[in-house]
């Protein structure tokens, strides 16, 4: 593997991990190896049960890994219990999501406020960068909106300013074009290659599609729980 | 932004956060309009004591100042009574229980009684004349429909209603003494002496001279009267309004424990969201205990509401025999009770939330 050229951000080490259904084990990844240096906008692609969602939940402290070493900015997911976990979620990764999974209830606005009451963060006022966010995002005429009343580009849009409302050091996207048509998952992932280029925000993003992994500065390949291919410089 | 984030989850779901407001105002109501009946009842009974216009009860030493006891008091301590210094009058009575117990008759001797209270207000008929005529008063007349005229069946025969009077003068039915007496098998008994004094502040004085002359018969004043019909000091009832608590807060909690249940089962995917932003489990947990606060408080504001109903609907079926009286005392308590009871609803359901694996919440349809 080579070695990037900035320290890296994530930084991954002989990770594996076990599920255990009754009595049957399945073992989801085999031993994996990763560097991901800050501001890169990195592709994780591969077929279902490749292991790349698990990695994905494991990168983003939301599992905990059966053994190896995760290093999350500054953080040893590997090392810490449920809380530690939930502090990395609150203050250092965010998720974008394919089915969107804004809080149904709230209008954009308040669900953006919600990501950063819990991250302890000023709810009344968004700072002038945020401001910035928001019209690059294009969505500053839907933030009083309810997510019944937007389209799936614009909910996914929302979820993207949500999702940087709390300027997290990583921004993890899990198949964030999988539920919108063509002309949407292009605005997407335009936007998220605008996003990581303006403001140096580190993305990994999961997708299984080929082309939206096109929008990546690296695509990693896995199969059968591990990374099959040394990372492949796409710009 | 907790506040905003619980209020909009309960209005999200209005059908659910109503039937589960709805379902913990019914103990709510429970406990308030038993309490309400114990106290209204009470109350009714004190306020047709004073309305007697006496100052001082005489009765048996084995009589009960709570119940309805048997004549057992001779006739004969009337004339001894009205003998005694300050006395201006002192009139016997017998109380005979009916309807289970609920109601009684009272046998009084017309010319006595209307010297010692003033005598009652007619709104229909005339005063007991013949042997079957009974006289019921307003709220008894509500309760049974009936009117000057009619005739009305009270223990095993036909009496006929003379007259129609205001409430509030010693009891609901009122027939003649000797007849009751004579009905009861009690002639020459009387179940309390009424007694007049030549000035009210003399009640002390009186009662302790009469507790020195009849050393074991009960000589209650007013004030002590109002003290013993109070539920603090009949233990059955002060029993019965416990298990109604622990029957509300049994009743509180299974229903909010079901409901919130099914609110955090509804909302897997929600939680999922907030745990996926980093919300902590006591964030989570906050939440669902608020949103059971909420519900417990909303469902005390309808059972109070609810308790006014049940009193207006007692008020116009049966006015005489369960007069409710609205006790603000219990609201707090029963407020408790009802939050007490959706907190504890709400821990187990919040436990779940809080233990719920995000993944597995997320990827929750």
């Amino acid at each position: 593997m080579s070695e990037p050229v900035n320290p890296p951000i994530i930084r991954i080490r002989g990770l594996r991990k076990t599920y255990q259904t009754g009595k049957v084990s399945v073992e989801a990844l085999r031993g994996v190896d990763l560097d991901v240096p800050a501001g890169e906008f990195l592709a994780i692609v591969g077929p279902s049960g490749s292991g790349k969602s698990t990695l994905f939940h494991i990168t983003g402290g939301l599992t905990p890994p059966t053994a190896g070493e995760v290093i999350v900015a500054g953080r040893d997911v590997s090392a810490v219990g449920d809380s530690g976990r939930t502090e990395l979620r609150r203050k250092a990764v965010s998720f974008v999501f394919q089915k969107f999974n804004l809080l149904p209830n709230l209008t954009a606005r308040d669900n953006i406020r919600t990501a950063l009451f819990i991250a302890g963060l000023p709810v009344d006022k968004f700072d002038p960068e945020f401001e910035s966010v928001i019209d690059l995002l294009g969505i500053r005429g839907r933030l009083d909106h309810k997510p019944f009343e937007m389209s799936g580009g614009e909910q996914q849009r929302v979820a993207i300013a949500r999702a940087l409302a709390t300027k997290p050091t990583i921004l993890l996207a899990d198949e964030p074009t999988g539920n919108l048509d063509s002309r949407n998952s292009e605005a997407v992932l335009h936007l998220l290659r605008d996003l990581n280029e303006r403001f140096h925000q580190t993305i990994l993003m999961i997708t299984h599609n080929a082309e939206a992994a096109g929008f990546a500065h690296r695509i990693v390949r896995m199969s059968d729980g591990q990374i099959v291919r040394e990372p492949e410089v796409v710009i | 932004m907790t506040f905003k984030l619980v209020w909009e989850n309960v209005r999200h779901r209005p059908v659910r956060t109503m039937l589960s407001i709805l379902l913990i105002a019914v103990p709510v109501t429970l406990i308030l309009m038993l309490i309400g009946l114990s106290n209204g009842m009470l109350e009714d009974r004190t306020g047709r004591a004073r309305g007697g216009g006496a100052d001082l009860i005489f009765r048996d030493p084995s009589s009960s100042a709570v119940g309805f006891s048997a004549a057992a008091l001779s006739s004969k301590f009337v004339p001894l009574l009205a003998q005694e210094p300050h006395v201006v009058d002192a009139v016997g009575v017998v109380n005979e229980p009916i309807a289970g117990g609920i109601d009684s008759v009272t046998g009084i001797d017309i010319a006595a009684f209307n010297r010692m209270s003033g005598g009652f207000t007619f709104i229909e008929g005339h005063t007991l004349e013949k042997p079957d005529d009974i006289l019921i008063d307003r709220y008894y007349a509500d309760q049974t429909r009936k009117h000057a005229g009619d005739t009305i069946k009270i223990l095993n025969r036909d009496w006929r209603v003379a007259g129609i009077v205001e409430p509030g003068k010693l009891s609901h039915l009122f027939v003649s003494l000797p007849l009751l007496q004579d009905l009861i098998s009690a002639t020459g008994k009387l179940s309390q002496i009424y007694i007049k004094l030549d000035s009210p502040e003399r009640t002390p004085e009186v009662e302790a001279a009469l507790k020195a002359k009849f050393p074991t018969y009960q000589i209650i004043s007013m004030k002590e009267l109002e003290s013993l019909l109070s539920v603090d000091n009949i233990p059955v009832l002060k029993s019965f309004i416990n298990v109604v608590l622990g029957i509300g807060l049994i009743v509180g909690f299974a229903v909010v424990s079901l409901s919130m249940y099914m609110a955090v089962l509804q909302r897997t995917r929600e939680i999922g969201i907030l745990k996926s932003m980093g919300a902590s489990k006591g964030f989570v947990m906050g939440l669902i205990l608020a949103e059971a606060l909420i519900m417990g408080l909303g469902g005390t504001v309808l059972g109070i509401a609810f308790s006014f109903g049940t009193r207006a609907v007692m008020h116009v079926f049966v006015p005489a025999s369960l007069p409710q009286a609205i006790v603000l005392a219990w609201w707090p308590i029963a407020g408790l009770v009802a939050v007490g009871a959706a907190l504890l609803g709400a821990l187990y359901p919040g436990m779940l939330a809080v233990r719920q694996d995000p993944i597995e919440a997320l990827a929750y349809e």
